[in-house]
């Protein structure tokens, strides 16, 4: 990305979040949001994390590499485990990192 | 304005003064979470190719942490600005719920705290400040947001640019760029909480991995938004059921 796009992108973004940041706080009672919107929305986090996340553990080559070799996806649940118990972002972090340390040490 | 009368301004301040400070003691222990997630943020801009000066001005502009490392993941894969763009809207769309749900308890501070406080909205500071507000609405709502997010801000600014200095030093051996997904797993485990939710997920993460070839970095975009379907449908189902 050329440097005057990647500046454009960086204010460009910045001025999405905040349009979504202020929307009801600047438009309170002027806006309503329709239920079906408002139920999507709840699912954003969920829906984006995931497709964030699974290509980078099950193809982190992109090849899709569902096996004992893939120390990503093996680490990847090892740290998911942690952070579903714990939801702690440094132990996940933590065990994550020394996860793939040891199997890419290992494999 | 929250209503002041002159006798009660003295203790009125004091009262502002304690909620800032228990603003800022509550948002202590999400300090935890907040400096390896700023400092990766700055590393991986290094790798995208950022400046530090860029990659400052990034966590100076959008604040936004999951919208950052998506947006810097992409234009490391060389991805079209308008993608770019498109997935970081996504991303930070649920601003849009913590807005709507903030909103009741500022509509009485002027536009211009309200624009302030708007622009250091984050997950951190909107979970602690609803709870508050609900448990016991204070006469002033600006001053324990404010404690908390002033925390937040600065301790998020001084860790991306610490990680962008550092970034290009970090021998890819390290292998530190998986701390990116760790990060968005961390991030996903509290957000899944029923059937339908899993089911977002489950549904955008196959779909992302199906739709990896696709031209401009799509795949993210149409996943998610599958995701967001199937989610929508499953708790529709339910409810009829």
């Amino acid at each position: 990305m050329s440097t005057p796009i990647l500046w454009i992108t960086l204010v460009a973004i910045g001025l999405i979040t905040f349009a979504w940041r202020v929307s009801f706080v600047a438009l309170w009672k002027r806006l309503s949001i329709p239920d079906v919107v408002e139920r999507a929305l709840r699912f954003v986090p969920a829906a984006v994390l995931a497709a964030i996340v699974a290509p980078e553990l099950i193809a982190p080559n992109d090849a899709i590499e569902i096996s004992f070799g893939n120390a990503r996806l093996l680490a990847g649940i090892a740290a998911g485990l942690v952070a579903w118990r714990t939801q702690n972002m440094f132990a996940t972090i933590g065990v994550g990192m020394a996860a793939l340390w040891a199997l890419e040490a290992l494999i | 304005m929250p209503h002041v009368d002159t006798t009660g301004r003295a203790s009125q301040r004091t009262t502002s003064r304690s909620e800032f400070v228990t603003g800022m003691k509550h948002a202590v222990p999400l300090l935890l979470g907040v400096i390896p997630f700023g400092m990766i943020v700055g590393v991986t801009a290094a790798g995208a190719g950022l400046s530090t000066l860029e990659a400052s001005a990034m966590s100076i502009l959008v604040f936004a942490g999951a919208a950052q490392l998506a947006a810097l993941d992409l234009i490391s894969a060389g991805a079209a600005a308008p993608i770019v763009w498109l997935t970081a809207a996504l991303v930070n769309a649920r601003f849009v719920m913590y807005s709507a749900s903030l909103a009741p308890h500022w509509q009485r501070l002027s536009m211009a705290w309200k624009s302030l406080m708007a622009y250091a909205l984050t997950d951190q500071a909107y979970a602690l400040a609803i709870l508050r507000y609900e448990q016991h609405e204070p006469s002033d709502p600006r001053a324990y947001y404010l404690g908390i997010s002033i925390l937040l801000w600065t301790t998020w600014q001084t860790t991306t640019v610490i990680g962008a200095v550092l970034g290009a030093r970090i021998p890819p051996s390290w292998s530190l760029d998986f701390a990116v997904p760790l990060i968005f797993l961390s991030l996903l485990a509290p957000v899944i909480r029923d059937k339908a939710g899993a089911s977002a997920a489950a549904g955008a993460g196959v779909i992302a991995v199906a739709a990896m070839g696709l031209p401009f970095n799509m795949g993210l975009m149409i996943a998610a938004l599958s995701g967001i379907l199937v989610g929508t449908l499953v708790e529709m189902r339910r409810g009829a059921a």
